[in-house]
């Protein structure tokens, strides 16, 4: 038992922290100080900072352009970053398809798509869900048929793809033997946004931002070299890109930040001629929030230990994923409940509420998505009782 | 007991039922402020509800609906009033009822002479007019009595400085209802929108309504526009708020009653794993503690609806207090189930849930949040059952 972090590990912190405080470009520091929202082009300034230094993609192996971190060290940095304030960076190409074509792709895909997404140069986005997919993801029905000169030709329609007018890549689960059943017939496949036929509409979220898109397959010719590991062969990859480390899920940092964020907004809110932050009865809120932090804090170093261990994560990671998601929408309920009147403030036109605070509207209300996506709540708990608890169903 | 409507109450029920099919939330949507988050087009209609509608409700009485009929209401109660606020809650119908009806109105009611309610009231009880109440100041909270707006008397008139945040329905109000400070203590003042040394900024609030912040420097006011005797302005606007909060009651009942079964019906039709997701033991319990919620809503806003205009202040406090209070847990719990129930759609813009979210959201951090009911409710003789 041992709940320390060894001298190497906290220098290691230090390191981070030093580059944090030195590095960050002054425009997204402004905007990290006032909790500001990112666009893409900010996110990507920060990708390709981090990819200067060679860390922006702490999971993967060093030959491929890792930075040869344990575990403990992709923790702690991953902490550091969220707790930072700068832009999270976009996840569909660095830990999701990129991971997937380290373990499963062939050497003519690792070498086409890896450095660009290392790079930043490329930008990629997720096409699983589908409007009749959702939780259900083995019924989707968008088909790729064979056309027998070397290509598939694609129909169908995802939908709440994330940031697709921005990518220049969508991974795809497509289904390319509609005989067989539901999850036999998938495959994983690389679409060039490009591509003729294939149209991304953003819409817009409760937050007001065009977060995600439906997205459109209209006789989309992708060559057949695009497929990730074998034909109708996709369904278990994508589980096993699930099987990935899992630490990150439970937002931890994004949390520890947010909370931050509650204390300050409540240390120049008044309240009876003081500070909210000197209330009792707000701080006795946000003392059981940020305990209810404290403990995932723990779970979550279990699961990290565990990893260390090199232990596959299991069906645990839904704890992480299930009281993270709603700690993060607590934080900004707690935001709101502090701002009080001013939680009432849109976008701020007005500068009628303190910078920092304009944004916390949109992302109460766009949160409300950590519970529905990545698997929903429901199905994570759905997942525990059947895999954990053994229970039938 | 007796938790039935009369049939008059029936009818005026029906009558505001009625009223919503021709204002469904795809009206609401055609007017509300918009824009911000780099999303789409930015549409910000300045006003973001119709005058000619609120002619209409003037027609159909509900302007001065609890009002006495000596000013030239309909003298019918408030509880009558929470009536109509639940029903057009339910497709959020966005004229300013409980800005300036309820709460501006209300602190008329409660703290003008009758020649000033009826000069005030008159016209906007005939639709041609809207009122708007600046109570609220930076760093006040939801405490009234933070007042540091000044009005120094010279001569026979006032001057009034100071900055008031959040007035519902100050965009478009013609005259702004303002609490200031005088030798006195705090007294209302009624100042036309358009009086010199009055700036009004619109800001767009996260319901897709809009408030606004007003400043005043040296606004000159003559002695008639003083509200009843000087010094008793603070309980009018303390009863006035609560009246307000009483009506967010009722319209956060509308609200939770229309995303229940908007949610139950989706449950019904949305099929995941072959079958319909309402079959999920999970998404019915969830669906039934959503209908629970709703129904306790119900029962305090009643509660509150027919306390708010009661002349016993405390019993007034503690009904009002008890019911918001619900709203803020209970209306919280109904309107983020609704949108976890519909999965990614709810977070969509496009969908309607998310709207009911908003206004439900907006209606608890109105009139006192729920930290200042329950310490308030807890601050009641009584409370500690001695
Ligand atoms: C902001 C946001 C971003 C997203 N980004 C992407 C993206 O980039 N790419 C992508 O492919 N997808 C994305 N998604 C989609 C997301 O993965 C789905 O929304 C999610 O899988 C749920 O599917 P659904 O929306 O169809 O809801 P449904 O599956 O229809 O679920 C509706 C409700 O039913 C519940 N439910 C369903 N099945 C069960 C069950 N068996 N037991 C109990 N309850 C059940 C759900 O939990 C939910 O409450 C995003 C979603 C959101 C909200």
């Amino acid at each position: 038992m041992d709940l320390s972090f060894t001298p190497e590990q906290e220098a290691f912190r230090r390191e981070v922290r030093e580059f944090l405080k030195t590095e960050v470009p002054p425009h997204i520091k402004a905007k990290a100080e006032v909790d500001g929202h990112f666009e893409m082009d900010e996110v990507m300034d920060w990708h390709k900072v981090l990819y200067r230094k060679g860390w922006v993609a702490p999971h993967w192996p060093k030959e491929l352009g890792g930075p040869g971190w344990d575990a403990a060290q992709r923790f702690l940095f991953g902490e550091e970053l969220e707790k930072s304030g700068t832009p999270l960076l976009s996840p569909f190409g660095l830990s999701m398809v990129g991971p997937l074509i380290i373990q499963f792709g062939n050497d003519a895909q690792k070498q086409r798509f890896l450095p660009k997404i290392l790079s930043g140069e490329e930008k990629w986005c997720q096409g699983y869900s589908e409007p009749d997919a959702g939780s259900d993801l083995a019924s989707l029905r968008t088909t790729a048929v064979d056309d027998g000169n070397g290509n598939f030709v694609v129909n169908g329609q995802k939908t709440w793809t994330t940031y697709a007018q921005y990518a220049d890549w969508i991974f795809c689960l497509v289904r390319t033997d509609s005989s067989a059943k539901k999850q036999a017939g998938i495959s994983f496949l690389l679409i060039d946004m490009k591509t003729p036929g294939v149209r991304a509409v953003p819409m817009l979220t409760t937050g007001h931002t065009p977060a995600f898109c439906d997205t459109w397959f209209e006789n989309a010719v992708v060559p057949k070299e695009n497929v990730v590991g074998p034909v109708n062969g996709g369904w278990g990859m994508a589980k096993a890109l699930l099987g990935h480390e899992r630490t990150m899920i439970g937002a931890v940092g994004q949390s520890t930040r947010a909370l931050l964020r509650v204390k300050r907004i409540a240390s120049h809110t008044i309240l009876n001629g003081k500070p909210l932050l000197e209330d009792g009865s707000f701080r006795t809120k946000i003392a059981r929030l940020e305990i209810k932090l404290e403990a995932l804090r723990v779970q979550n170093y279990r699961a990290l230990a565990g990893a260390q261990l090199g232990h596959a994560p299991g069906p645990e990671s839904s704890i992480l994923k299930i009281r993270g998601s709603e700690i993060q929408q607590q934080c900004l309920e707690l935001a709101m409940e502090v701002m009080g009147q001013n939680s009432l403030a849109w976008f701020n036109e007005t500068d009628i509420v303190p910078a920092g605070e304009q944004w916390v509207a949109s992302s109460f209300n766009y949160l409300r998505a950590t519970t529905i996506y990545g698997g929903s709540n429901e199905i994570q708990r759905n997942v525990i009782a059947k895999m954990i608890l053994g229970l039938p169903g | 007991m007796d938790f039935e409507l009369n049939d008059d109450q029936k009818l005026l029920k029906d009558s505001a039922a009625q009223f919503t099919k021709s204002s469904p939330v795809t009206r609401f949507r055609k007017l509300r402020s918009h824009g911000g988050g780099h999303g789409g087009e930015v549409v910000s209609h300045d006003r973001c509800w119709e005058p000619s509608v609120w002619k209409q409700m003037a027609d159909l009485g509900w302007l001065g609906l609890f009002y006495p009929e000596s000013v030239g209401g309909l003298g019918l109660s408030f509880f009558d009033m929470t009536l109509v606020l639940e029903e057009l809650g339910k497709t959020l119908v966005p004229e300013p009822i409980l800005a300036s009806v309820v709460l501006a109105g209300g602190a008329v009611l409660k703290g003008a002479s009758v020649e000033q309610q009826k000069k005030i009231l008159g016209p906007m009880i005939e639709g041609k007019t809207s009122l708007a109440l600046a109570w609220a100041e930076k760093d006040g909270r939801y405490d009234a009595g933070h007042v540091s707006t000044t009005a120094k008397k010279e001569g026979g008139t006032w001057l009034l400085s100071g900055e008031k945040v959040w007035a519902l329905n100050g965009h478009a109000a013609e005259t702004l209802i303002v609490s200031a400070r005088t030798e006195a203590g705090i007294s209302l003042f009624s100042v036309p929108s358009n009086a010199k040394g009055v700036a009004i900024e619109s800001a767009k609030t996260m319901d897709g309504q809009r408030a606004a912040r007003v400043r005043l420097s040296n606004v000159v006011l003559g002695s008639e526009d003083l509200l009843g005797t000087e010094g008793t302005g603070l309980p009018a606007i303390e009863h006035a708020l609560d009246l307000a909060a009483a009506g967010a009651c009722a319209e956060g009942h509308g609200i939770a009653s229309t995303v229940l079964w908007m949610t139950v019906n989706y449950l019904q039709v949305r099929k995941q794993f072959n079958v319909a997701i309402g079959s999920f033991q999970a998404l019915q319990h969830r669906a039934v503690d959503m209908f629970v919620e709703t129904e306790l809503l119900k029962s305090t806003a009643m509660l509150a609806g027919m306390k708010a205009d009661d002349s016993d202040v405390n019993e007034r406090r503690r009904a009002v207090s008890i019911a918001k209070a619900q709203l803020a847990a209970g209306g919280k719990r109904v309107v983020e189930s609704a949108i976890q129930l519909h999965g990614g759609i709810g977070i969509t813009d496009e969908h309607d849930v998310g709207l009911y979210f908003k206004r439900m959201s907006v209606l608890n951090a109105l009139f006192g949040d729920e930290e200042h009911h329950l310490s308030r409710y807890a601050s009641l003789p009584g409370f500690e059952g001695a």
